[in-house]
């Protein structure tokens, strides 16, 4: 199976890819898929699939609630998968947070901070939450829409001003476009972004931000899955990531908050699960991250996602990225080749992760997208929830081509030829 | 091929010819629509003379599919009642909602019915309806103003 060795790494790709069965179907009328969205969520191997079926099949209760056997088994099962993504990610058990996806991640933190400024009677610790006119959030122009919109509601809600970093030509945060100040409390920023996959200058952002005391939240989505990422190293405040875009479950996500921090937060969700006593007057909260995740959590999923961790653990996260940087750097160089084609983002290999978007003049990117699919690839076209970073190159689409660690050298060599034979399709020469 | 099946050489005609392009003075009503899934635009206006559809003007920021299905959309509504532009309208949204299940009737939609292909593909009927849809909307906002 040499065909099926990746270059650099050695890694067995004709093994790993027998563990994901999705990639062996054929789609529209025969064509072997090819699939290039990892971006937009990874497929599963069956360790993952067995691992949420065995639970369901031996182990199923609710966590954190009943004295019986299953119960006890379900909640250990469901905080050993908190104990393996901490240890993948560089971080402390009851740091991290369940969620149902990172978008909730993002706005629990949102959250915390529009509580705090609310100024009911919580506790005196949630004071340095607190947010009103003349404070700032900076977050940056290439963000998702996940890491843009709840500090822009943030804002509408407590008077505070968002303002943003520009973007450089080449897909980057544009760090020389904006002064952090002692106004600003909360700098939120993207560790890869989702289109142009420039991986952000994170020490330096979090310098400038600790600089002025403001808190750092670090949209992971893009880089815990494909990357070695140490969160304490990266001495960030908060981070979130999504379980379905790590080979794990959708439905399940996690925050990362340090300590100290989420000890001093007020709850987001309220109800079962996340309180210390309740009476009728009022309730107090349990320490975290049990203060976060009120009401039965996800378990199958929780554990689904640890068998993930599992998986790319086994692999290693260095060998993932490097596996998916001599994917970008086939696609970027096969795509050079074509004429018409517009990477947006850096085009070289340097503080870059795996995913490539581009434009091809004269044809649009759902067009272009069509053709693709036509051959049995399938890619992401439009915005990525990055509409800003489209607006801001004067694009209203790109093509997006991402990968995962099953992702075959021949399969991104194949975008090259589906991009030409869509040039031809609509007569652009 | 489904490629052929879906990009019809009449779309592909309009899409590089498209007919009744840009924004024209005078207009009673303009709209802008998006399609929030792929940022994909058509400002669009439209001139009535009584009850007759006397223009309809636009500018499509987007794919082949939006571009050909508005440029037909002026083909098939200009000099028409209105009354008569909204069967059109139905009868072309009746066919690009149906996944494949009805043929359209070219007596009503005449180059309307290349669209058929595109209704197989769900997230390509947004694309054909985009300036059908701000067509509607502007129709209503004139309707409004007058009354």
């Amino acid at each position: 199976m040499t065909a099926l060795q990746a270059p650099s790494t050695g890694l067995d790709l004709a093994a790993i890819r027998d563990d994901f069965p999705i990639l062996h179907r054929t789609v529209r009328e025969g064509r072997p898929l090819v699939y290039l969205d990892s971006g937009a969520t990874s497929q599963r191997p069956r360790q993952v699939l067995d691992a949420e079926r065995t639970f369901l099949e031996t182990h199923n209760a609710a966590v954190h609630r009943g004295a019986h056997q299953l119960a006890e088994e379900a909640t250990d099962d469901y905080e050993a998968a908190r104990a393996k993504i901490a240890v993948l990610v560089g971080a402390e058990p009851e740091e991290l947070v369940f969620t149902k996806n990172a978008t909730e991640g993002i706005n629990l933190v949102a959250y915390a901070f529009s509580n705090s400024s609310i100024r009911t009677a919580l506790s005196a610790e949630s004071e340095r939450f607190v947010l009103g006119p003349g404070d700032e959030i900076v977050v940056t122009e290439l963000e998702h829409h996940a890491n843009l919109v709840p500090w822009q509601e943030l804002c509408r809600r407590t008077g505070a001003t968002l303002r943003w970093y520009g973007i450089t030509d080449d897909g980057r945060i544009d760090l020389d476009s904006l002064e952090l100040s002692e106004r600003t409390k909360v700098v939120a920023f993207a560790h890869q972004s989702n289109v142009t996959a420039a991986i952000a200058p994170v020490a330096e952002l979090v310098r400038r931000a600790r600089a002025v005391g403001a808190f750092t939240v670090l949209d992971a989505c893009q880089s815990v899955p494909h990357m070695p990422v140490n969160l304490t190293g990266l001495g960030v405040d908060f981070a979130a990531f999504s379980g379905h875009k790590m080979l794990g479950p959708s439905g399940v996500g996690v925050l990362y908050g340090r300590t100290e921090l989420l000890e001093a937060m007020p709850p987001f969700l309220t109800g079962g699960s996340m309180i210390e006593m309740v009476r009728m007057e009022g309730s107090t909260y349990a320490p975290p991250p049990q203060r976060f995740e009120a009401g039965v959590p996800m378990t199958s999923q929780a554990v689904g996602l640890g068998a993930a961790v599992d998986y790319l653990s086994a692999i290693g996260m260095d060998t993932v990225f490097a596996h998916e940087q001599e994917l970008a750097r086939v696609a970027l160089d096969t795509l050079a080749e074509v004429p018409g084609v517009r990477i947006v983002g850096p085009a070289d290999l340097t503080d870059r992760g795996g995913a490539v978007a581009f434009v091809v003049d004269g044809v649009h990117a759902h067009d272009v997208g069509q053709v693709l699919d036509d051959r049995g690839i399938a890619v992401r076209v439009g915005h990525h929830c990055a509409w800003p970073l489209h607006r801001r190159f004067g694009i209203a689409a790109t093509v997006r081509a991402s990968f995962h660690v099953y992702t075959t050298v021949e399969e991104v060599a194949q975008l090259a030829d589906g991009v030409r034979a869509a040039r031809a399709f609509f007569g652009v020469s | 091929m489904k490629l052929e099946q879906m990009y019809q050489e009449i779309i592909l005609d309009h899409y590089r010819q498209p007919h009744g392009a840009g924004l024209r003075e005078p207009f009673d009503a303009e709209t802008h629509h998006i399609n929030p899934t792929c940022g994909d635009e058509v400002t669009l206006r439209v001139k009535l003379t009584g009850d007759t559809v006397a223009d309809v003007s636009y500018e499509t920021l987007g794919c082949s599919i939006s571009q050909a299905s508005t440029s037909v959309l002026t083909d098939l509504v200009v000099g028409k009642s209105i009354s008569e532009a909204f069967t059109i309208l139905e009868s072309f949204q009746e066919m690009a909602q149906s996944r494949g299940k009805i043929a359209g009737d070219e007596d009503v939609i005449g180059d309307g019915v290349a669209f058929a292909g595109v209704s197989k593909y769900p997230a390509r009927v947004k694309c054909a309806l985009l300036g059908w849809m701000a067509f509607k909307d502007a129709v209503a906002r004139v309707k409004e103003e007058a009354s």
